[in-house]
């Protein structure tokens, strides 16, 4: 399998302070599933914002698609995040554009025309179920709702990466269920998925997923299998808690 | 679902995108501070190029003519001289128009201070003769050097004053007054740059989480900046438009006023044809500065985020 996202000893510290991600070594096989786990105030958002590169490591190398991004000029940033989907933990949808405009954001970005983003904007709002409220503002939504505008919007260009930061922490089971199965028919058309969850009920749910647990910013891998390049080539049995 | 699209897209023009910034933009301030110093701008430069051809007005008509006053006390000694002066000067080449001014008129003009009865007094009231030189220039000075020559081989009694002498330090203020009114000019463009800096700044801090999210959605600085840009250009537009059509009304009005109120040295303050070509161009110059200060700003703001 090829390496999507291959970490080199990296760390991040913010400012002057300790490192908040230290020694992080692992890469991600592309078109798998991984969950990240860990206590709140591990790293896993700051972990997941090198990921969608809102971040730059302090120390150490990051390849993103075979390409190293931490000398990477700014200006080829935005052509590598548009390979990439993001769930924000604070959904970040844009306040004064309807459910229909953030979701269709990312299309308009790529330069998308209207004619044709219409058809698969429509088909997302569907799926997460908010066809009725495809002309509401975000202050009109509920979390919930909130949250399936932030995940359609992140998955709606079908992106390579797929990075999730408590994607289902307000729904409910049924909708946080249908999410999960939304994730993995991306990811069996080859999207490369991380899912950073509290939630332990999710990560029984997807077949084959990997796990990934962070503990004071270093990244728990009692089997190796993450660990770039890998010491086991086979994937974790997710761990007995 | 959709492919991945390419770097090379760019956000296409239409209101979906005009969308991802609030609307409202003109309820704001700024296309308000614009309008204010694009009027004040116009106005300044109006009275900067009209008091230049003020200036150049006054020169031009006083410039090529003298007074030669004849100020032998005896009466009848200067009523002498008056003819033979007038004729020794206006066979001079260079010479144009030789005039005298009618001794009734002088008297007339005297009344209000030295009373009605000031020829009757026996109060010696010198006689003048206006003289229109045909030449110009150099010409003009070796001319009235003759005519200065010609007068004094009649009489000692005469003195010639050439109008440019008296008028030069009032052409000179209306001169400095417009080119302070062209500094001015100047002066508002900085501030309007400046303006439009703290705008820019404004609208990208406001719009900060925006534009966040649209980076992390792969938009290009170029991008976000041709947002903001739209934007700002239409406000600036809009109050570049008020403030000239205000300026346009007042420099009409104060022009019929000077034209119906002012005396012939007044009357050469005009706004001249090239002036209403000039003025309309402001406003487009200062869109083109504005739109370069947003841009540089925007550019800065931008490129310290990742």
């Amino acid at each position: 399998m090829t390496a999507i996202v291959q970490f080199e000893n990296v760390g991040l510290r913010y400012g002057f302070g300790g490192e908040t991600l230290s020694d992080l070594n692992f890469s991600l096989e592309q078109g798998s599933f991984y969950f990240l786990t860990g206590a709140s105030g591990a790293g896993k958002t700051s972990l997941l914002k090198l990921l969608y590169l809102a971040q730059r490591p302090s120390r150490g190398a990051i390849h993103l698609f075979g390409t190293d991004i931490v000398t990477m000029a700014r200006t080829r940033l935005p052509g590598f995040r548009r390979r990439i989907g993001v769930v924000f933990q604070d959904f970040r949808l844009v306040p004064h554009l309807s459910a229909y405009d953030n979701v269709a954001l990312p299309l308009r970005i790529a330069g998308v025309s209207d004619a044709q983003l219409k058809t698969p904007v429509e088909e997302m709002l569907h799926w997460v179920g908010l066809t009725d409220r495809a002309h509401a503002l975000p202050a009109t939504l509920s979390g919930g709702e909130q949250q399936r505008v932030a995940i359609a919007r992140a998955v709606i260009g079908r992106p390579e990466l797929l990075v999730a930061d408590e994607p289902t922490g307000n729904v409910d089971m049924e909708m946080a269920n249908r999410l999960i199965t939304l994730f993995e028919a991306l990811n069996k058309l080859g999207t490369t998925i991380v899912v950073a969850t509290h939630d332990f009920n999710l990560l029984g749910k997807v077949a084959n997923a990997r796990m990934m647990r962070l503990d004071e910013g270093k990244l728990v891998d009692p089997t190796g299998a993450l660990r770039y390049p890998p010491r086991a080539p086979a994937a974790p049995d997710l761990p007995k808690w | 679902m959709v492919s991945a699209p390419t770097m090379d897209s760019v956000i296409p023009k239409g209101s979906a995108n005009d969308r991802l910034l609030p609307q409202g933009r003109l309820a704001g301030p700024m296309p308000w501070i614009v309008a204010i110093m694009i009027f004040l701008t116009v106005l300044a430069c109006a009275a900067g190029i009209a008091l230049g051809e003020g200036a150049a007005g006054m020169r031009d008509a006083v410039a090529n003519r003298l007074t030669i006053q004849v100020t032998e006390a005896d009466a009848a000694r200067r009523d002498a001289l008056v003819p033979r002066i007038r004729s020794a000067i206006a066979r001079l080449p260079g010479v144009g128009r030789v005039t005298v001014a009618p001794q009734e008129e002088l008297v007339r003009q005297l009344e209000p201070w030295l009373g009605a009865d000031a020829a009757a007094a026996e109060i010696p009231i010198p006689a003048l003769i206006d003289v229109d030189l045909s030449v110009e220039g150099q010409a003009g000075d070796a001319t009235r050097a003759k005519v200065a020559e010609a007068v004094a081989a009649i009489t000692p009694e005469a003195r010639v004053e050439p109008h440019a002498a008296y008028i030069a330090p009032v052409a000179a203020l209306v001169r400095t007054i417009g080119w302070i009114a062209l500094a001015i000019v100047a002066l508002m463009a900085v501030a309007t740059s400046f303006v439009v800096v703290l705008a820019a700044r404004g609208a990208h801090a406001t719009h900060r989480g925006t534009i966040e999210v649209m980076h992390m959605l792969g938009a290009t600085d170029g991008q976000v900046m041709r947002l903001f840009q739209r934007r700002m250009t239409r406000d600036i537009s809009f109050g570049s438009i008020v403030g000239l059509v205000a300026a346009g009304a007042v420099i009409l009005l104060v022009g019929r006023s000077i034209r119906l109120l002012a005396g012939d040295l007044m009357g050469s303050i005009a706004l001249p044809w090239w002036g209403w070509v000039v003025l309309p161009i402001l406003p487009i110059a200062f869109i083109g500065v504005a739109w370069f200060a947003a841009r540089l700003t925007l550019q800065s703001a931008l490129s310290r985020s990742l």
